[in-house]
């Protein structure tokens, strides 16, 4: 369960922005970010003239040579290698298609499965209405394809699914999944955690499966406070 | 040269009524913001990108900005029957139209991004209002932008040119009457994205309006640019406080 943690990771936490990176500033679109012909325009930025503007509204990273701005707020937006939860809403001949809750739907090639299947008797092992965790392999226009070999990627069976704000995933995961680590640890639960705001919770009894929705509610709650970690052990030792 | 006319409520001709602008006022929305020129409150909330029903609807080469404005029932004095209307349906397609040049929607082909704007008290200038608080929540939820959009309701009342009229003064009867010109603009550039007009003026007197519009707008600009910075200013103000 350790793997989709770390690739989750990618994503930004707010928290990291003090020292090593003070030249993060809050943007907004058409503002100009740094000026001169030495930089290069990342994602979110674009060069006009003699300047880099921004594109969006976020934090402005200068990284080398390269100028970026990374979202802070809004939906979620699918990014190839993100760890997502979503729900079979149909089944085709080549594969199912998931819902991943945002701006396409995914597509999950037969292939992907973890033995061979009978293209008749597709619904044998995934129906529609059941719940997958899967990466995304490739965002194209045509479409979001899924891929689903890797470690605690699959089928999700018992336990129950929530959703968060797809904005607050990465506080929810945590600096290298130190936060999703400890409720796993303090509650006993399998917890995988999607890029696209679901979350799925598995734990030996339905109060520690409480507990640990509660706990992430808590944290998704409280995103832009120093010290999240040791609030929530706090929060365990009072619940106790 | 036309005598100083005196507005009912002391602002000189070229000053706009006080702005407050928030941002995140929604919190199921990805994105939203509130507008205030004076009495006039506006709310707008966007949802997506997000897939597009009816599929008929849906354009594979870019995404859509799909508009909604309305007055509430109690933001007038007369209470207003709920529900779509000419007007309203009219102003949620001139308010699309000032917006889609600010956005960047080519990466999210087949999709859409919903925008509901109410004005939750109206005292005349809603639709500029209402594309204010717009652009502050497009931006709030993340979506590629160019630039944000201002506006402002510029017009006449008699001879003289004044800025963000009140709806007393939109029903100004003397002289020349009354002359309502909504605006809006990309912060940045010259380019105008919503110009309207009701009433009359002499065709040499519109170069005054955009003047007064280029003087007026960056104050609303810097409006919209504190609102938004101060959402993330004020949680990591929080933070250092801890």
């Amino acid at each position: 369960m350790k793997n989709e943690i770390n690739e989750a990771h990618e994503a930004i936490d707010i928290d990291s922005a003090s020292p090593e990176s003070a030249a993060r500033k809050v943007i907004v679109p058409g503002e100009i970010i740094v000026s001169g012909e030495d930089y290069l325009p990342g994602e979110g930025a674009r060069r006009e003239g003699d300047n880099i503007v921004a594109s969006k509204f976020g934090l402005a990273e200068i990284a080398g040579r390269v100028v970026k701005v990374i979202s802070i707020f809004g939906a979620f937006i699918p990014r190839r290698n993100n760890v997502i939860i979503g729900r079979v809403s149909d089944i085709t001949y080549a594969g199912w298609l998931i819902d991943i809750d945002a701006a396409g739907s995914g597509f999950l090639p037969i292939e992907e499965a973890p033995r061979f299947i009978n293209r008749n008797e597709m619904d044998q092992y995934l129906a529609i209405g059941d719940v997958v965790a899967a990466k995304i392999w490739s965002v194209k226009a045509k479409g979001i394809d899924l891929a689903m070999k890797g470690k605690g990627l699959g089928k999700l069976e018992g336990g129950y699914i929530f959703k968060i704000v797809p904005s607050r995933v990465p506080r929810v995961i945590g600096r290298e999944g130190s936060m999703v680590n400890l409720i796993k640890e303090k509650t006993g639960c399998n917890i995988t955690i999607g890029q696209n705001g679901w979350i799925w919770i598995k734990g030996s009894d339905i109060d520690s499966e409480i507990k640990a929705r509660n706990a992430i509610e808590f944290v998704a709650d409280k995103v832009f406070i120093n010290g999240l970690t040791e609030k929530v052990e706090e929060w365990f030792g009072e619940s106790e | 040269m036309a005598s100083q006319l005196k507005r009912s409520d002391g602002r000189k001709p070229g000053e706009i009524r006080k702005i407050k602008a928030e941002v995140g006022v929604v919190p199921n929305a990805d994105g939203s913001a509130m507008f205030a020129f004076g009495k006039t409150i506006a709310i707008a909330a966007v949802y997506g990108p997000r897939q597009l029903h009816p599929q008929h609807m849906q354009d594979p080469s870019t995404g859509v900005l799909r508009c909604n404005y309305d007055l509430l029932s109690f933001s007038v004095s007369d209470r207003k029957k709920p529900g779509p209307s000419r007007r309203s349906q009219e102003i949620s397609k001139v308010t699309e139209w000032a917006l889609i040049p600010a956005l960047d929607l080519k990466s999210f082909p087949n999709s859409v991004v919903d925008l509901q704007i109410y004005i939750l008290q109206a005292d005349a200038g809603t639709r500029t209002a209402g594309i204010n608080a717009a652009s502050m929540a497009l931006a709030h939820a993340g979506i590629p932008m160019k630039d944000l959009v201002c506006s402002v309701a510029l017009g006449k009342n008699d001879k003289t040119i004044i800025a963000d009229l009140t709806k007393e003064e939109e029903d100004y009867k003397e002289g020349e009457g009354s002359t309502d010109f909504a605006l809006a603009k990309l912060a940045n550039s010259d380019s105008f994205t919503l110009l309207q007009m009701d009433g009359k003026i002499q065709p040499e007197r519109v170069k005054e309006i955009i003047e007064l519009a280029n003087e007026v707008c960056p104050q609303i600009y810097e409006a919209q640019k504190s609102a938004l910075k101060s959402i993330v200013e004020s949680s990591e103000k929080e933070k250092k406080r801890k």
